[in-house]
């Protein structure tokens, strides 16, 4: 016994040091040999093939393939961004920090040209509106960046309109004196292109021209005035570049009260409508946000004054020694809320212009002699520029505005709110000193029932008619084969009354 | 949405433009975990808000064992004290859609009244005078109902039906893919299927457990969803334009979904001339 004992110690000493041989992991690979004769040995049990012993040089090479790792993947990482990570990359830099010398700057000039951000967040929240805290945000911070790159006086977030593929974020903003940029209207465009065409002609054979003169265009009213007083940028998301919306004319204005379409969220878009809409998506959206400013800007009475009035216009100017309107008073009536931007006119424009005038100096004498006895058109006359809110009229048995306090629970700091009902989606509240107007919405005006799509003109008459050009039936061929007999018994009565005439003289001559 | 998600989920659907105030948002919480205890229901979901011209209603729907059948509607003036709404029959339906036409008021007694004058007999037109009376919480009930049956959306596999036709939430549900998401048919109508008959080839794909409703684009007129992506892409939303105020928000690879109403209760009755 004690032979065997003495003989296993060894013996196991020997199978403990020659294991541990084995499982030293080679230098090359990453692998050692028990391990590698332990699975082996496994896949021999497993699959149990004839012949195991010639075929085991084989199984040894698959089990060091199977556990082959491979460093490099066959397959190349494609780099393929999304879009979210696009968007992620133009948003990362609305939260660049500024140079140090321009935030000194920051911090010395007064008024800036951006308001309030966090501030007005907070109220809209409070008032039911908004796009969510972290949007709002982003929206605040790339109104920062294009107050920095265009050099505007005042900027404000007007709103949001939504579209059925994207939507449009809308910034109101007012540029300093002297630095307006002329831009060429779609109208002048227009004019050039037809007068290219009416030289082609000329070379040719003149086709007949028609007499037609289409009525007078009403003129836009110029950058700073009316409808636009203000310029408006948008953009899709923020981060993304602001476009610039071009100014406002009455035809858009007028084309735009009749049609109801839905913007796509691509300001190229043509407009396909009927009456037809002169011009893009963005003509369009520019009357829309035209149309709900006129609507829907309202603000507590007392803030804006008047200045002095210069012919039509008016000037404005905070009243710093406004005292808030206590928020309770604001939500229960109307008075205390006025408009502070000008009504839009049955023409399209905020001043009236009589088109009566201009078209007499313009054309032929004959003509102006007809123009002056027709009577001048009548002025129209829109409410004055500081209505309040109970004087807006009522459509569709609807009260236009419907007011609420943001919180009834604790209404000694509570908010007063106004929401329209005309062009749902706008909104106005006012805090004490501070008010803010908001539009997030598709942009369309309510509309009652049920739009009615305008019908078009009836056919123009092409001539007056009268006997030369009606039509009659040309006889038939017996009506003009007794017509002929006629004629000639006609004739022949004639002849004989001739010749027994001639007879007669003949006779007095005998 | 979920009473659960609450708190997140809002911000997701403020693209369209309304959010709750701070004092509502708490409210709720308060107020949806006693309803679900009052009614027993198995959960409880913030459906919308209609708005009327002199104050608002804000509705709840709670939702029983079979998500489709057990629903029960509530609605609240003030997000604390909530009121069943009855359940819509086809003779409340039609009522409402003669009588109440314009925008809601706001006090659930008010009394909407249509007379409906027969030309036949107009010597006793006296006698023969037909009129409706709808009151508001009954056009309330009418137009939740409408709203759900034409405008409720859900993503494909966010609810399975099982053998026995009971519908259900599908707890393993990962959410839709990126891809998936963009196109609008991967999200359904939970609603009652009214299926226009599909051919062989196009079911042979489908899982009866999961395609058992309609897909949002055999919707009439084609155009009437929007689809985008917001807050940065990384949320989905889908709008109707046919019930404008109806937004349906949700983020990709992720189980979050859910659809919220806030609007005037109208139907756009117009949207084949402004496509």
């Amino acid at each position: 016994m004690d032979a065997t004992q003495d003989r296993s110690e060894p013996r196991l000493q020997s199978a403990a040091s020659l294991k541990a041989f084995m499982m030293t992991t080679s230098t090359q690979s990453d692998r050692n040999l028990y391990d590698h004769l332990t699975r082996l040995l496994m896949k021999v049990m497993d699959e149990q093939p004839q012949n195991a012993v010639d075929v085991i040089e084989d199984m040894s090479h698959d089990v060091k393939r199977t556990f082959f790792e491979d460093e490099q993947s066959t397959l190349r990482d494609l780099n393929q961004t999304t879009a979210a990570e696009l968007l992620a990359e133009q948003q990362r830099r609305l939260f660049a920090q500024p140079a140090e010398e321009e935030q000194e700057e920051e911090e010395l000039m007064e008024p800036s040209a951006l308001p309030n951000v966090s501030e007005i967040g907070f109220y809209l929240e409070q008032a039911g509106v908004g796009l969510g805290r972290e949007e709002m945000q982003r929206v605040f911070l790339a109104l920062k960046q294009l107050v920095g790159s265009q050099a505007l006086l005042r900027c404000r977030l007007w709103g949001k309109v939504l579209g059925t593929e994207s939507s449009y974020i809308v910034a109101e903003a007012e540029y300093g004196e002297g630095e307006e940029e002329e831009e060429k209207s779609f109208e002048e465009v227009a004019e050039e292109e037809e007068g290219e065409e009416e030289t082609q002609e000329n070379e040719m054979d003149r086709l007949p021209q028609s007499a037609y003169k289409p009525p007078p265009a009403v003129p836009k009213e110029d950058l700073g005035t009316g409808t636009n007083k203000f310029v408006y940028y948008v953009c899709k998301e923020p981060g993304l570049p602001w476009v610039k919306l071009p100014s406002v004319g009455p035809a858009q204005v007028t084309a735009a009260r009749q049609i109801r379409k839905f913007f796509t969220g691509r300001l190229d878009t043509p407009v396909v409508s009927y009456p037809p809409f002169p011009g893009n998506e963005a003509q369009y959206l520019r009357a829309q946000i035209a149309r709900i400013s006129a609507g829907t800007q309202v603000s507590p009475q007392g803030f804006f004054q008047a200045g002095r009035e210069e012919g039509d216009e008016e000037d404005e100017a905070t009243r710093d020694s406004f005292e808030g309107i206590p928020a309770a008073k604001m939500a229960e009536s109307l008075s205390t809320w006025v408009h502070h931007v000008q009504h839009i006119l049955q023409q399209g424009r905020c001043t009236w212009v009589n088109l009566a005038v201009k078209t007499g100096e313009d054309s032929e004498e004959g003509e102006a002699e007809e123009k002056e006895e027709l009577d001048e058109p009548e002025p129209e006359v829109g409410p004055p520029l500081y209505t309040p809110l109970s004087e807006d009229a009522e459509m569709f048995n609807v009260p236009p505005w419907t007011s609420k306090m943001s919180s009834t629970l604790t209404s000694q700091h509570a908010v007063a709110v106004q929401r329209s009902n005309l062009w749902p989606g706008a909104h106005a509240y006012a805090c004490g000193k501070k008010f803010e107007n908001i539009y997030v919405g598709w942009g369309l005006k309510y509309a009652g029932e049920g739009y009615n799509p305008a019908v078009p003109p009836l056919p123009q008459k092409e001539y007056p008619s009268g006997p030369e050009i009606t039509e009659a039936l040309d006889p038939s061929l017996e009506q003009e084969l007794v017509l002929k007999e006629a004629l000639e018994e006609q004739q022949a009565a004639i002849e004989e009354m001739e010749d027994m005439d001639d007879e007669d003289d003949e006779e007095d001559d005998d | 949405m979920d009473s659960n998600s609450l708190y997140y989920s809002l911000e997701l659907v403020a693209g369209t433009g309304s959010t709750l105030s701070v004092e509502q948002r708490a409210a709720l919480q308060t107020s949806l975990v006693m309803l679900k205890k009052n009614y027993k229901f198995h959960r409880v979901l913030f459906w919308g808000k209609i708005l009327g011209l002199n104050s608002d209603y804000f509705i709840a729907q709670g939702r029983g064992e079979d998500e489709m059948q057990d629903k029960k509607n509530l609605y609240s003036l003030n997000c604390m004290d909530w009121s069943l709404l009855p359940p819509a029959t086809d003779s409340m339906i039609q009522d409402v859609s003669k009588a109440a036409k314009s925008r809601f008021i706001g006090d659930p007694s008010y009394v909407y009244e249509y007379h409906e004058k027969k030309p036949e007999q107009e010597d006793e037109a006296g006698e023969n005078e037909a009129a409706i009376k709808v009151i508001e919480e009954i056009r309330l009930a009418v137009t939740v109902h409408l709203i759900e049956e034409e405008a409720s959306v859900v993503p494909r596999g966010a609810f399975v039906k099982s053998p026995l036709g009971v519908v259900q939430i599908n707890r393993s549900f990962g959410g839709l893919s990126q891809s998936e998401a963009r196109k609008l048919d991967s999200f359904f109508h939970f609603s009652k299927a009214k299926n226009p008959e599909k051919s062989i080839l196009e079911i042979g794909d489908l899982n009866p457990a999961i395609d058992f409703l309609d897909v949002l684009s055999d919707d009439i007129p084609k155009g009437s969803w929007s689809l985008q992506f917001e807050c940065a892409s990384s949320v989905c939303v889908l709008r109707s334009l046919l019930w404008l105020g109806l937004t349906f928000y949700h983020v990709p690879m992720t189980p979050q979904h859910g659809y919220i109403y806030i609007g005037d209760g109208a139907k756009n009755l117009d949207l084949p001339f402004m496509l």
